[in-house]
C-alpha cells in the first residue's frame, strides 16, 4: 500500500497537488489536483471597453502576459474591423519570440536543470558553478530585453494598443538587441551542451498532438488549427474541435479533441512544424533526437530548447527587416462597432486562444479563452497513469521526483489555466 | 548570519515574483545578502522560520487564510508582494459582479467552489509589515524595500502623484489627449512608465496618500469628463479602498 500526497508542487507555476495512491504493484488513483482559485476573467470583462481588454487579460499570467495581451489584441481588431501593417505584425512577432525565451529559458535552467543536475533549485549553485548561472541569468535576461524594448516593459506590456503600438522603440534600441542576440550564440551554445548532456528518462505515450499552422513558417502563429489526429479547422471554429469539461478534482477545467487526450506546446509545434525550424534550429532537433516520431513527454524540455534557438535565430532576422524598413510612426483610428473576433497565437505552453463579443459601443458582451495548461491538463494525468506501474519498484522518493519531473516537463501555468473559464451569457 | 527570505503567493498572476527574478544580475547580487529559504515557483526548499516574507496575491478562501497564518506566525516580518497582495488588485473587479451568480455560470452549481469567496487583501486576516504596491510591482522598489528591512529602518513609499514623476520625465499630458488618467491621484514610484509607453495611468499603484480630490475634478470639468468616466477608470485596480 502506497499513498503519496505532494502538496503545492515546486517549480511550476501556480498551485497543484498531486495524489497516488497504488497497491501490490497496482495504480488505484492518480490525480492533479488543481487548488488555485479562479478569478473568473471572463466574466470580469463583461461589460468593459475595448481599450480595457488587453491590459486586463495580460493579468491573467505574468510569465505569459505579453501572449494574452497579443493574442486579445488580435480577436479585438478582427471583431472591429481593424488591420494592421506590417510593421505592427513585425514588432508583435518580436515580443512574441521575447516573451517564448525568457519563459523557455527560466522553465530551462530555472525549473527543469535542478532536477537533472541533482539540486532542489539553481540558488546553492551560485557559488559553485557561478558560470552556469551566470549563463541562465544573462540568457533570461535577452529575452526580457526584447519584452521591454518592444512592449515597454517585461510584465503587462505597456506600449501595446488596438491597431498597433502607443510607442515605438528607438532604432538604436534594436540595434542593440540584434547585437545582444548575435552576441548570445556561444552562451547557446553552451546551454545545448548542458541539456544534450542530460538522461532524459524514457518513457512514450501517444496521443494528439495539436497546434496552429502557418503558411510556409514555424507554427508560433497562424489562423488554422492543426493535429495529429487529422483536425484542420480555422481558429474561429475552434469550439467545434477542442471540447472542455469539468473533473471533480480541479478549479481547471480540461479538454479534449479527437480523442481522451491532448497535447499543446513545444513538441506538438516541432511535430508539426519541425520543417519551418530556423537551420540552427533544425541541426540542434537532430542534435537532441527531436523528430515528428517523439513521444516521449519528458522531451518537451528539449523542444523547448529549441524553439530558444529558432527564436534567437530568427530574431535576429527580424529585427533586420524592421531596421531595413526603418520604423514609421502610425496611428491607429479604431471605432466601436459591434462584431466578434476570434484569434490564436501560440504561447510558450501552445495553442491560447481568445475570443469576444463586442456591442456597438465597442463594450464586450462575451468572452472565451482557450488556455495551453487547460488543455495539457488531461495529457499529464494520462501521461502518469501510465508512467507509475513501471515505476512502482522505485524507492518512493525516486518515484515521487520522477513524476514531478513528468508534471513540470509540460512547464503548466496553472495560474493561468484556472484564471480563464468558459462562461456563457445568455 | 544572512537575513533568511522567501516569496510566496496566493491568488495572482505570479508576475510580480516574476519581476523579482528578472532582476537578473542584481538578483545574484542579492544572494550574497540574503539566503532564499522558500520560494516555490523555483526552488523545492522549506522553512520554519524566516526574517522576511514577501507575499503576493490575494486571499479568497479559508484554507488559503490558514496558510497566510502560517506564513506570517513562521515570519518576522511580512510584506504584501503587489496589487493583488496589497488591494486584492484587478482580482477585485469580481466585487462588481454577484459572486455566486459567476460560480454558477461557470461551474453549473458545482460543490467546487463552495469554500471561494471575494477577494481580499492579505491585510484583511493578517499584520502586513510593509507593502510593494503596483502590477506588477517594480524591481527596483523591491530592491529599496528590502534594503530598508535588512537595516531596521521602516520602508518608505513616495507620498507624492505619478503626475510628478511624469512631469520630471517631460511628457506629454495624457489630458490633452481628452483620455483620463489617473496619474493625479496615484501613488508613484513607477517613473510613469505606463503614459511613457503611450498608455495613460491606470492606477495599479492605489492612491496617494490625501489624493486633491478637488483639483482632480477641475480637470476633468475642464476636459469635459465625468465623475462616472473616472468611477470606470477606478474599476479595474482600485475596486476595494484604493491602496490605502
Amino acid at each position: 500500500m502506497m499513498k503519496i500526497t505532494i502538496e503545492h508542487l515546486t517549480r511550476l507555476e501556480g498551485h497543484g497537488h498531486l495524489v497516488i495512491d497504488a497497491s501490490n504493484g497496482k495504480l488505484i488513483e492518480c490525480r492533479l489536483d488543481i487548488v488555485e482559485v479562479p478569478r473568473f476573467f471572463e466574466g470580469l470583462l463583461q461589460g468593459r471597453h475595448f481599450s480595457d481588454v488587453a491590459p486586463i487579460v495580460a493579468r491573467i499570467c505574468g510569465v505569459c502576459s505579453n501572449s494574452h495581451s497579443l493574442v486579445s489584441l488580435a480577436a479585438t481588431e478582427q471583431a472591429l474591423g481593424v488591420d494592421i501593417t506590417d510593421q505592427t505584425k513585425g514588432l508583435r512577432t518580436l515580443l512574441a519570440f521575447g516573451e517564448i525565451l525568457q519563459s523557455h529559458l527560466l522553465h530551462l535552467y530555472f525549473m527543469a536543470a535542478p532536477d537533472y543536475l541533482g539540486v532542489s533549485s539553481l540558488l546553492p549553485l551560485a557559488k559553485k558553478r557561478r558560470e552556469l548561472v551566470m549563463r541562465a541569468l544573462r540568457l533570461k535576461r535577452l529575452g526580457n530585453e526584447i519584452c521591454e524594448v518592444i512592449g515597454g516593459r517585461a510584465v503587462h506590456p505597456v506600449t501595446l494598443c488596438v491597431g498597433g503600438f502607443s510607442s515605438l522603440p528607438e532604432t538604436t534600441a534594436l540595434q542593440n538587441l540584434r547585437r545582444r542576440l548575435v552576441d548570445a550564440l556561444p552562451d547557446l551554445e553552451a546551454t545545448v551542451e548542458l541539456f544534450a548532456g542530460f538522461t532524459i528518462p524514457s518513457f512514450s505515450r501517444d496521443t494528439e498532438f495539436l497546434s496552429l499552422t502557418a503558411e510556409n513558417a514555424y507554427p508560433l502563429d497562424g489562423d488554422t488549427l492543426v493535429s495529429s489526429d487529422g483536425i484542420r479547422v480555422p481558429v474561429a471554429e475552434y469550439q467545434t474541435v477542442v471540447e472542455e469539461y469539468l473533473v471533480p478534482h480541479s478549479t481547471a477545467k480540461f479538454a479534449r479533441a479527437s480523442r481522451d487526450t491532448l497535447m499543446v506546446g513545444p513538441l506538438a509545434r516541432i511535430k508539426n512544424g519541425l520543417r519551418f525550424l530556423s537551420p540552427m534550429g533544425r541541426s540542434v532537433a537532430a542534435a537532441v533526437e527531436l523528430d515528428p516520431a517523439t513521444l516521449n513527454p519528458f522531451k518537451i524540455v528539449l523542444a523547448r530548447l529549441v524553439e530558444v534557438v529558432h527564436c534567437v535565430e530568427e530574431g535576429i532576422h527580424l529585427i533586420d527587416a524592421l531596421l531595413q524598413q526603418g520604423l514609421r510612426r502610425e496611428t491607429p483610428q479604431v471605432m466601436p462597432r459591434a462584431g466578434h473576433g476570434a484569434a490564436a497565437i501560440e504561447a510558450p505552453r501552445g495553442t491560447l486562444i481568445h475570443a469576444y463579443e463586442y456591442d456597438r459601443n465597442g463594450c464586450v458582451i462575451h468572452a472565451d479563452c482557450l488556455i495551453p495548461t487547460a488543455q495539457n491538463l488531461a495529457n499529464i494525468e494520462a501521461d502518469l497513469r501510465e508512467l507509475i506501474p513501471t515505476l512502482l519498484d522505485l524507492p518512493r522518493e525516486d518515484l515521487s521526483r520522477q513524476l514531478q519531473m513528468l508534471v513540470r516537463s509540460y512547464d503548466p501555468c496553472i495560474s493561468c489555466s484556472t484564471h480563464l473559464l468558459n462562461i456563457d451569457f445568455v | 548570519m544572512k537575513p533568511r527570505i522567501g516569496f510566496f503567493d496566493f491568488t495572482g498572476c505570479e508576475g510580480c515574483q516574476l519581476s523579482v527574478l528578472n532582476l537578473e544580475s542584481q538578483f545574484l547580487e542579492l544572494l550574497e545578502l540574503v539566503e532564499v529559504v522558500e520560494f516555490r515557483e523555483i526552488m523545492d526548499d522549506r522553512a520554519d522560520a524566516l526574517d522576511i516574507a514577501f507575499v503576493e496575491g490575494s486571499i479568497s478562501r479559508a484554507t488559503d487564510v490558514k496558510r497566510l497564518q502560517d506564513i506570517r506566525r513562521r515570519s518576522r516580518t511580512l510584506v504584501a508582494l503587489g496589487a493583488c497582495a496589497d488591494t486584492a488588485g484587478v482580482n477585485a473587479l469580481s466585487h462588481f459582479r454577484n459572486l455566486s451568480s459567476l460560480k454558477v455560470e461557470i461551474y453549473d452549481n458545482s460543490t467546487l467552489l463552495n469554500d471561494i469567496e471575494q477577494p481580499q487583501p492579505l491585510s484583511a486576516f493578517v499584520l502586513v509589515d510593509a507593502r510593494i504596491p503596483g502590477c506588477p510591482i517594480d524591481g527596483k522598489e523591491f530592491l529599496a524595500t528590502l534594503q530598508s528591512l535588512i537595516i531596521g529602518r521602516e520602508p518608505e513609499l513616495p507620498s507624492f502623484s505619478v503626475c510628478v514623476e511624469c512631469k520630471l520625465a517631460e511628457l506629454p499630458c495624457t489630458f490633452d489627449k481628452e483620455i483620463v488618467c489617473l496619474g493625479p491621484v496615484t501613488r508613484a514610484g513607477c517613473r510613469a512608465q505606463c503614459i511613457e509607453g503611450g498608455d495613460r495611468c491606470r492606477g495599479c499603484r492605489g492612491l496617494v496618500d490625501n489624493p486633491r480630490s478637488a483639483p482632480y475634478h477641475r480637470i476633468l470639468e475642464i476636459h469635459g469628463l465625468t465623475e462616472e468616466d473616472i468611477l470606470r477608470e477606478f474599476r479595474t485596480f482600485n475596486m476595494r479602498g484604493g491602496g490605502k
